[in-house]
């Protein structure tokens, strides 16, 4: 078991800075997601961690060690890659105990840890059997098998799910956090897919651009994102954000407008705004809802609508010509052309500068 | 009713047809026309008939055997001896034009081993043909895994993101893309008795203690000196074959191993290698196929002597049909080359086999 804990972390490939110093806490046993839009490195930073990419600045401590120049082999991680990576030569059996083969384990020992990594994993049927005869789900069951009989204190999944189909995706995501709770061991997890990072983490990490946009527990992630870009990637559909303008403003609420929507007082949470200024007014779909086009405060032509059976998102466009999304979850039926009007509940909106 | 490859695909044929008729030219009819000329006693130029003889080619060319010769012994019983002590042996035409023995007529020596009293001595009737058969066997043996060996070496070193490591790429190709004459004159000049640089250079290592040696004019350095440097013109193709083998492998394999504590070793052990079985089974059968067709060297360097040292199997092929005129016996050693390498080949594939 073992704590991470990230200083400064920088890494440049020549004169380009991918990671451009990133400071994360990972306590013992945590679940810790890294997410962000691809190219924003969040797995060079999961391959800084392994030591399968040198580190260019800072400091890297698992267990309260710096193991910046540390071999990989000696920091006690294991990881699972998005390929699989597991050796097509190799029966099931091989691969999970290629760790303990190379270390020069008695038969016995890795007989027992294949064995309870199997039946952790419920694939005791799938021993002997070869790479190329196993699905896709039961190959990433393999290379996290593999992961297990090493015992390690860190485990690190490279996006892990990518490859499979949707179905097999939810039902690896639910084996995964299973795992976690079993095994108790840290986990690194990164991951482009926003459910899988709310659903499985107990801290999620939001990267772009090799920065550090915020990081917190899910929800904490959710209902008070730290800033515009954070507010944009977690959540679907996405939040809207409507252009408006700032007619008064205090510490507590600011009261804005814009074109064809009255004037209504929106909570600041933090951020300072003057009156005369442009602003972002951040709404989630999910909580727009219909209303009459006497109490309405948003009002325009339905242009698409997605039923998804437990929810139905309609492309509302506005008479301003921009677009809002709103998801609703009771089944009423909309047809494109239609115009509807739409609430909402000031308190529960964000307001960004439009720089953020 | 006609298929689409034959109706639709008028044009694909037709652009096919020069490639067509030059295999039919140059591969197949030939093969056919050596198989068909092995039977006879066909020759270059000659006022006489081409008449069939069945398999009489190669009953003469393959027709070996063992005699024994017992040592001469004097009157009292006792084994003869000459200056050096060794027992005296009668002379092999004793058998071999003896009319109680017309088996072994016309038949003569190709080696011969004592024990006590009794010299085995191994007669054939093309003497020549076995010593052929013998070198080419030396040559594949020592060329398929030394070469295959050596490229797949160089292949891993030069397998790394170094900077100017293309030059070493280049390096290790260029004698593949000279031609084999061309590097082989060259080789002549290294090997060389007098100034050879290869003499000068041992000389020069060893403080002049080296006595030089003619490479190429000794019949127990000669097929050495030809394999040395065959080893050396090709090394360079394979290594290209072995290393596009290495990129076939996926990295996130080594990253897997590295991860789980593979040693150097170990990785290329339980990654590397077997992920090269393909391209060792290309390889091996590759580099089997051209030591067996090994000519252009002979013929440069050594015209197959000294001694018949250095004498390969299609050396003699051609030798036999154009330098003797005799096509019949060349037909027949090229039919033989084509069973050996054919049997090697699909021995290597069934050990190669998947399993």
């Amino acid at each position: 078991m073992a704590d991470i804990k990230l200083r400064g972390l920088r890494k440049s490939y020549g004169a380009h800075e991918v990671i451009r110093g990133v400071d994360i806490d990972i306590a013992d046993g945590e679940f810790c997601v890294f997410v962000g839009p691809s190219g924003c490195g969040k797995s060079t930073l999961l391959r800084m961690i392994a030591g399968l990419e040198d580190i260019s600045g800072g400091t890297l401590e698992i267990d309260g060690e710096r193991v910046n120049d540390v071999q990989p082999r000696e920091r006690g991680v294991a990881m699972v890659f998005q390929s699989y990576a597991i050796f097509p030569h190799m029966s099931v059996r091989e691969n999970m105990a290629f760790g303990l083969t190379i270390s020069g384990a008695s038969k016995a020992e890795k007989a027992e840890k294949v064995q309870r990594a199997a039946e952790i994993l419920q694939m005791e049927h799938l021993l002997d059997r070869r790479p190329s005869q196993l699905s896709g789900g039961q190959r990433q069951r393999v290379a996290i098998g593999r992961a297990i009989t090493r015992n390690p204190s860190v485990f690190l999944f490279d996006e892990p799910l990518s490859n499979l189909d949707a179905a097999l995706r939810m039902d690896m995501r639910m084996q995964i956090g299973k795992l976690h709770k079993q095994l108790g061991a840290t986990m690194i997890y990164v991951t482009h897919d926003q459910v899988e990072a709310m659903t499985l983490a107990d801290k999620i990490v939001v990267l772009r651009d090799g920065l550090v946009m915020q990081s917190g527990s899910p929800m904490e992630l959710y209902h008070n994102p730290a800033n515009r870009f954070v507010a944009g990637f977690l959540g679907a559909p996405s939040m809207n954000f409507l252009e408006v303008e700032v007619l008064e403003a205090d510490s507590e609420n600011a009261k804005v407008a814009r074109h064809s929507m009255d004037p209504i007082v929106v909570p600041v949470r933090g951020r300072k705004f003057a009156p005369g200024d442009t602003a972002l007014l951040g709404l989630r779909p999910q909580y727009v809802t219909p209303s009459t086009p006497d109490e309405g405060v948003l009002h325009g032509q339905v242009s698409l609508v997605e039923r998804l059976g437990s929810e139905t998102v309609v492309d509302l466009a506005m008479e301003d010509g921009t677009s809002l999304i709103a998801a609703f979850s009771e089944d009423k039926q909309f047809e494109r052309g239609e115009r509807i009007d739409l609430a909402f509940d000031p308190a529960r909106t964000h307001l960004f500068h439009p720089d953020e | 009713m006609r298929s689409s490859l034959t109706s639709a695909n008028r044009a694909g044929w037709a652009f096919a047809l020069p490639g067509i008729v030059l295999i039919l030219a140059f591969i197949i009819t030939p093969f056919f026309l050596g198989v068909g000329f092995s039977l006879t006693n066909q020759r270059l130029i000659s006022p006489n008939a081409t008449r069939f003889v069945g398999l009489e080619n190669y009953r003469e060319m393959l027709n070996i055997a063992v005699v024994d010769l017992q040592a001469k012994t004097d009157s009292a019983g006792k084994t003869v001896t000459d200056a050096d002590g060794q027992a005296e042996f009668p002379r092999l035409r004793s058998i071999t034009r003896n009319p109680d023995t017309p088996q072994y007529h016309g038949m003569q020596e190709w080696f011969r081993w004592v024990s006590g009293d009794t010299a085995h001595v191994v007669i054939a009737s093309d003497v020549v043909f076995w010593k052929a058969l013998l070198n080419t066997c030396i040559f594949v043996l020592m060329v398929a895994p030394i070469q295959a060996a050596i490229a797949l070496g160089l292949a891993l070193l030069i397998n790394q993101k170094l900077r100017g490591i293309t030059i070493f790429r280049t390096i290790y190709f260029m004698p593949v893309v000279v031609s084999i004459v061309v590097v082989s004159l060259l080789w002549r000049f290294i090997y060389s008795g007098q100034n050879g640089l290869l003499n000068n250079m041992l000389s020069f290592l060893s403080f002049a203690h080296f006595q030089p040696v003619d490479w190429l004019g000794n019949p127990h350095t000669a097929l050495g000196a030809i394999i040395t440097m065959s080893i050396w013109q090709a090394v360079g193709f394979h290594m290209v074959i072995w290393l596009s083998g290495l990129q076939t492998i996926p990295p996130t394999l080594y990253e897997a191993a590295a991860i789980e504590g593979s040693s150097k070793w170990q990785t290329f052990r339980y990654v590397t290698w077997p992920g090269l079985r393909h391209t060792a089974v290309l390889v091996l059968i590759v580099i089997t196929m051209q030591a067996f067709a090994i000519f252009a060297q002979i013929d440069v360097m050594t015209k197959g002597g000294p001694l018949d040292s250095t004498q390969t199997l299609v050396f003699q092929a051609v030798q036999r049909g154009y330098g003797m005129q005799n096509i019949a016996g060349g037909s027949a050693i090229s039919v033989i080359l084509f069973l050996i390498v054919l049997v090697i080949s699909m021995i290597q594939r069934w050990l190669t086999r998947e399993r």
